[in-house]
């Protein structure tokens, strides 16, 4: 084979430590090698043309690239030397950047390291065979995960461009938390009115089917063609018959159910739906609450339905569906401030969330629209709002900024003006943060206009003295301790991740951060893709996020289904597992050890049983092939010889 | 019977010798042999860990030491400054840059013992169950009032015991011995602490605070396990009153003998006559005034 080696000074990224035309002069000796060189940018357009060059000169067989991680420029080069009349799969790169010039100062021994490495591919390269992909057919059926904001804007955008989407909701309705607020920031424009006719159409168009009440149970196959099982949760109501009249509400006895919907401030029945506008309009009977399910006499809701739809002897069921790409838009949860004690631990009754505050504000919640006090119905006059609870805070485990908080205190606070004119807001903050458009406007007008008092400080404790709650805190611009006497208290709790988000994680095959936030591909030029081919990522799943942000990132994830599903084939991998018959001794290991399902038993004529490996199926993770015996099964493109070679170079 | 090494420190040798007595005393009714540590030695307390921390390493540490020769694996004092004290000479143990100069100093290392108040032996190792049980003299119909101060809980990373911000366990104990115990925001606040010798003001506004705060829920005794917060809440119960023009008269036991009493143990032997403000209240017996239906520790 006739092999050409290039190595990458990636400016003085690789040559500031590496000396990069001594690895290329050493190249030059190693076996097979008949053209080594260094270049300045070899991924840029003129470095492309020198590789191709080379091949057309000297007659190459094979490339070596010497620079970065594979994972930013492998793709590119594999292109390069494909344009120059080679198999892509003729191309090795060693990775002389992050593995050896960025984390080493010591030049000649990180020269002796790249140079090892490039020893080590060109040995691999030397057992190289050219691979090729077929091609496979593309379902162009979306599946979103999640129906808040950002996973209505993602099947919408896709309806319109005609595919067929599958949404999934664990909730009973859809519009997620954007549903549960009462105006949003900064232009106190409704929430339910910008949202509601979004999950209008969500129900009304065609080619968008909803499973609310459901869940992902397990996810199977790849990019193009996935399976996906959906448990659909036994609700007792017969959706298909419920006409959403709400008549069981009303006459249902179990009247002590916590109102899920509006944050447990105040009461719902066992048999509900959660608010007028819900998408969609079906009653859910709470389990854990309904009196029959319980053991005890009761089935008013089924003597009262006019269509008869109750039925308490119904049972999750598993329906499967067959997608060509996923979106992730399973949203955030609110920090839960009950660890902090000196907050009350959530002992006290007027010390409540941000999210409770909205249910306060909304003219649907649980008052009405009219602002009291959970305690005692009382109006209040102080009231005391406090950021960063459960966000910049190392203590909780929860060092990152939520982003939205600044903003819905500003708003809440001026509400509250607008609601009560007499009463007096304060805010105890740490920075303000509110970079978005009209943002820090919105925040000033909070101060100036509508006399929002801005105490910089954090709150050391709350406690109740008489019927009012103490707020002491500091005001560190001022330098002095300072105490309010407070009617209520709102604690702007944080975002974190939801619930269940790393078991989905799972089943999608997607990796996630420390606190459970879905990792982007790249965290700047690939935000709404994920490491999985075919799997995208939406709104606040990928970190906290507020509504303009969840929305454009719905729409750009909608994007890149569509720029998918605009082929109607895609090219399978080559790099996947492959039998050799004659050495199979048909011990079904490998059977046992695929994590994918994508080995299984092929009768040959006369009754032999051997192992068969499903191409497309397969992941490439080389589990098979390090466990077969008579290693029999070998991964392509890192066969036993690949490896034994670079390993021998190395031992060498 | 479990056997624990008993650092008394300075302030149970003098001021607060009835917290010595009582401790005693609960123990003993609960089968804890209290093992003296022999030849003890001053914690090193304030001056010692502002002036070196290796110096209240192992002046601490050194009486540490004497209890592990003395085959005991748990040390006990009732005093937080003592058990912060305590603490910081095993911190330093286990502190790779201190390590070698500690064992040096000390004689030995002190790996594997724990350090503990007396409330987190009386909760850890007797619990308010087994004290529910034990109660004969109930204090149904007393309202008293937990107060853990600045140090039994914190810093968190040291104590490890309780919730730092709103400890529980003193309430749980006296819930066992049939009082009523409010929910009190002031738990652990600061009582004033060394001030009250240079600036005797700051006490007045701060234990005056507490002892306001004590008499706004109705409480008729405040609850406490620190010798320095009895002696600012106590002792000077009466200059607080001078500063804030109060007349309050609130007493302020030990838990150890608030427990004691509820035990059925006679006052004297718990050193309740040596507190400044009179304890009598306490010892009205209103459990028939509430039904001797209940029982005893009913209202827990």
């Amino acid at each position: 084979m006739r092999i050409g080696v290039f190595v990458c000074n990636c400016g003085t990224n690789i040559a500031g430590t590496v000396d990069t035309a001594k690895v290329a002069s050493e190249a030059l000796t190693f076996a097979d090698v008949v053209y080594a060189t260094n270049y300045m940018y070899t991924c840029s357009e003129p470095g492309q043309q020198e590789i191709q060059r080379a091949i057309g000169e000297h007659g190459l067989q094979g490339v070596v690239v010497a620079a970065c991680s594979p994972r930013m420029h492998e793709p590119t080069f594999r292109r390069a030397v494909e344009k120059a009349g080679l198999n892509k799969y003729m191309f090795e790169m060693a990775n002389i950047r992050e593995h050896v010039s960025w984390i080493g100062n010591d030049k000649a021994a990180n020269t002796a390291k790249a140079a090892d490495l490039v020893r080590m591919a060109v040995a691999k390269l030397r057992f190289n065979q050219p691979l090729f992909s077929s091609k496979m057919p593309v379902n162009k059926r979306l599946l979103v995960i999640g129906g808040g904001v950002a996973g209505i804007q993602a099947a919408l955008d896709c309806a319109d461009g005609g595919m067929d989407v599958v949404m999934v909701e664990r909730k009973q309705y859809i519009g997620g938390k954007m549903a549960q607020l009462d105006k949003t920031f900064p232009t106190i424009d409704c929430s339910s009115c910008i949202l509601g006719p979004k999950m209008v159409d969500v129900s009304q168009k065609e080619n968008i089917t909803l499973y609310a009440s459901s869940e992902i149970e397990s996810i199977s196959g790849y990019i193009g063609n996935f399976t996906v099982d959906i448990r659909k949760k036994a609700t007792y109501v017969n959706w298909d018959a419920c006409t959403g009249c709400g008549a069981c509400m009303e006459k249902c006895p179990a009247k002590n159910t916590p109102d899920v919907f509006n944050e447990n401030l105040g009461s719902a029945r066992a048999i509900n739906i959660p608010f007028p506008q819900a998408i969609p309009k079906k009653a859910v009977i709470d389990a854990r609450h309904c009196r029959q399910l319980n053991g005890k006499k009761c089935g008013v809701c089924a003597k009262i339905c006019p269509v008869k739809a109750i039925d308490f002897e119904m049972k999750d069921t598993i329906v499967t569906e067959k997608v060509g790409a996923i979106i992730a838009a399973t949203g955030y949860d609110l920090f839960d401030h009950s660890v902090y004690g000196e907050y009350g631990a959530g002992r006290y009754p007027d010390v409540i969330t941000g999210i409770q505050y909205e249910r306060i504000l909304s003219a649907s919640g649980p008052y009405g629209g009219h602002i009291q006090r959970p305690s005692d119905g009382k109006e209040p006059k102080n009231i005391v709002f406090l950021a960063c609870v459960g966000s910049r805070d190392a203590s909780v485990g929860r060092p990152y900024c939520s982003g939205v908080c600044c903003m819905y205190i500003a708003k809440q606070a001026i509400l509250t003006k607008d609601h009560l004119p007499e009463s007096n807001s304060y805010v105890f903050y740490m920075d303000i943060r509110a970079p978005g458009k009209n943002y820090d406007e919105f925040v000033r007008r909070a101060q100036e206009e509508y006399g929002v008092q801005y105490i910089r400080g954090r709150v050391a404790k709350i406690y109740p003295r008489g019927d009012r709650m103490v707020v002491q805190g500091a005001d560190t611009l001022l330098g002095v301790q300072v105490e309010v006497e407070a009617d209520l208290v709102v604690l702007a709790t944080g975002i974190e991740s939801s619930a269940g988000a790393g078991e989905l994680a799972e089943k999608l095959r997607i990796s996630y951060d420390q606190y459970g936030f879905y990792m982007e591909s790249h965290p700047k030029l690939r935000p709404v893709e994920t490491n999985t081919a075919g799997v995208y990522l939406a709104g606040a799943c990928q970190g906290p996020k507020d509504i303009p942000s969840s929305v454009a990132q719905g729409s750009a994830a909608a994007s890149k289904v569509q720029s998918l599903f605009a082929h109607d084939t895609i090219e399978t991998n080559p790099q996947v597992a492959l039998v050799n018959e004659r050495n199979c001794i048909a011990c079904g290991k490998c059977i046992q050890v695929c994590p994918f399902g994508a080995i299984q038993w092929k009768e040959l004529r006369g009754g032999i049983k051997k192992a068969e490996v499903l191409p497309t199926v397969c992941q490439g993770c080389g589990v098979c092939n390090a466990t077969c015996p008579p290693k029999a099964v070998q991964l392509q493109h890192a066969t036993d010889n690949q490896l034994l070679a670079e390993v021998n170079e190395l031992c060498a | 019977m479990k056997r624990v090494a008993y650092y008394k420190g300075c302030s149970l040798e003098g001021l607060a010798a009835e917290y010595d007595r009582s401790t005693h005393a609960v123990c003993e009714a609960f089968g804890i042999e209290l093992v003296e540590i022999a030849d003890w030695n001053c914690c090193g307390s304030t001056p010692a860990h502002s002036y070196d921390p290796l110096l209240s390493a192992a002046l601490a540490g050194r009486n540490l030491a004497i209890a592990a020769d003395q085959g005991c694996d748990m040390v006990m004092t009732p005093c937080p400054g003592c058990l912060k004290s305590l603490k910081g000479a095993q911190e330093a143990c286990e502190d790779p840059g201190l390590r070698k100069p500690f064992v040096e100093l000390v004689g030995r290392d002190v790996d594997g013992l724990k350090t503990v108040s007396l409330l987190q032996l009386l909760y850890e190792e007797v619990g308010p169950v087994a004290i529910k049980k034990a109660v004969r003299r109930p204090l149904t119909g007393h309202v008293l009032i937990p107060y853990y101060g600045c140090l039994l809980t914190r810093p968190a990373q040291k104590a490890k015991f309780d919730d730092p911000e709103n400890p529980v366990s003193m309430d749980r104990l006296l819930e066992a011995t049939g009082a009523l115990v409010p929910d009190f925001p002031y738990k652990t606040e600061c009582c004033g602490a060394t001030y009250g010798v240079t600036r005797n003001d700051f006490v007045g506004k701060l234990s005056g605070r507490i002892l306001d705060m004590t008499a706004r829920l109705g409480g008729e005794a405040i609850v406490v396990a620190c010798p320095l917060c009895q002696q600012n809440l106590d002792m000077r119960q009466d200059q607080i009153n001078k500063y804030q023009k109060s007349a309050l008269h609130l007493p302020v036991p030990y838990i150890s003998q608030v427990i004691g009493l509820a035990l059925g143990m006679d006052p004297k032997e718990l050193g309740m006559d040596k507190l400044c403000v009179s304890p009598d209240i306490l010892f009205e017996d209103r459990a028939e005034a509430e039904g001797k239906a209940q029982g005893p520790g009913a209202a827990a």
